[in-house]
């Protein structure tokens, strides 16, 4: 029987509940309550990593860069197709240096590039996003793309994921596997409060830069976004 | 009902092998013929060509690391050469490039740099006739599940 107590702590902040969730406040992993050990694992389609991994097809021995930290199954799957990972954690990375702090600071913006994407003369082939770039504010986003943009090798793709609920003040916080070249194993991880909510003509103009954007639309309100070099 | 005093078993992690305390520092270079576990702080190389090392949770290595097996469950700063397996325990912590022909990495370890997959080349048994080189073969085909054919690099 879940008494009362109990009920009131599985509501997060909003009112809606998600019995097993952890909650993160940006800025502050330690705050973040897991009530139950348990996640929400779902298995979906992604067009996004199929036309990424199309593009990679017929070569190897590239250079894939994955954003969201190393996880067994996406060393598995990239190794095994000949290509070398490299992988970085940006979202922990975003709590540590900011540490909830303004995400402008030019300073720590430089410390941020200087810790995750400072590789020297390597080039790669092919960048896994995944959904980090929605929970970096302006000025750090902008960083990152241009940093992003020197690193990729000319005519490479970068795989983007953003939820596009414009009304939404949290969002699913997803951890991001590849259970093959068509299907991702979303295990979500609580929420978290995303910086900034983008649509397609944002995304556009974000990815300016960029030679080209496509779009994917999906269910679980998740925008999928190729964008080549 | 035993009224003999309970003995602690040994630990498994340090049985059999040589060991560096948690209360140790070393700076320098270490070599070693047989498996190694370290829980104390290393700064410089530890080699171990044939045989396994671990890093203890205490442990806190800042060198290049080679050896046959390596296992972590603290902090690595350095690039590793696990020439059969390495293994990244839930709470371990590694920054460098790893060169393996295994990983196991627990969700919780971080991970931080490059990894290359080498499979160590098939031993030619004695008087065998020399291989033939392979002939080209068809571009793989996805199977049904959309996963394409492996394919080894060596670097």
């Amino acid at each position: 029987m879940i008494t009362e107590r109990l009920r009131g702590m599985l509501r997060r902040p909003g009112g809606a509940s998600l019995p097993g969730a952890a909650v993160f406040t940006p800025g502050h992993p330690s705050s973040a309550t897991k009530l139950f050990d348990r996640e929400v694992v779902s298995t979906r389609p992604s067009r996004g990593l199929e036309q990424f991994f199309a593009y990679l097809r017929g070569q190897a021995g590239l250079s894939i860069l994955d954003l969201a930290g190393a996880s067994q199954e996406n060393i598995n799957f990239i190794t095994s197709l000949g290509h070398r990972l490299y992988s970085e954690d940006f979202v922990r990375s975003l709590d540590d240096i900011f540490a909830g702090e303004d995400q402008s600071n030019a300073g720590r913006i430089d410390q941020f590039l200087r810790h995750n994407l400072n590789f020297g003369n390597e080039e790669f082939d092919g960048v896994l996003v995944w959904d980090v770039l929605q929970y970096m504010a302006p000025a750090l986003l902008t960083a990152t793309l241009d940093r992003l943009r020197t690193i990729v090798r000319p005519q490479s793709y970068l795989l983007a994921y953003f939820h596009s609920d414009e009304k939404a003040q949290q969002v699913p916080f997803y951890s991001f596997r590849i259970k093959d070249q068509q299907h991702l194993l979303l295990t979500q991880r609580g929420t978290r409060k995303p910086t900034q909510i983008f649509n397609n003509r944002s995304l556009e103009k974000l990815f300016q830069p960029f030679e080209s954007v496509k779009f994917f639309l999906t269910r679980e309100q998740l925008r999928e976004v190729i964008v080549r070099r | 009902m035993s009224t003999m005093p309970f003995k602690a078993p040994e630990p498994e992690t340090t049985r059999g092998q040589a060991s560096i305390g948690k209360a140790v520092k070393i700076n320098g270079q270490i070599y070693s013929k047989e498996d190694l576990y370290v829980d104390g702080d290393v700064e410089g190389t530890i080699e171990l060509q044939e045989h396994r090392l671990t890093i203890g949770p205490n442990g806190k290595v800042h060198s290049s690391v080679k050896a046959r097996e390596v296992v972590i469950l603290g902090n690595v700063q350095g690039n590793v050469d696990a020439s059969d397996k390495l293994e990244i325990r839930k709470d371990a912590r590694l920054v460098g490039d790893i060169k393996t022909a295994r990983i196991i990495i627990e969700d919780g370890a971080y991970f931080k740099g490059s990894i290359d997959i080498v499979k160590p080349e098939p031993a030619k048994s004695p008087g065998s006739p020399a291989p033939r080189p392979p002939q080209s073969a068809p571009a793989p085909a996805a199977n049904a599940q959309g996963n394409a054919v492996a394919a080894e690099v060596k670097r």
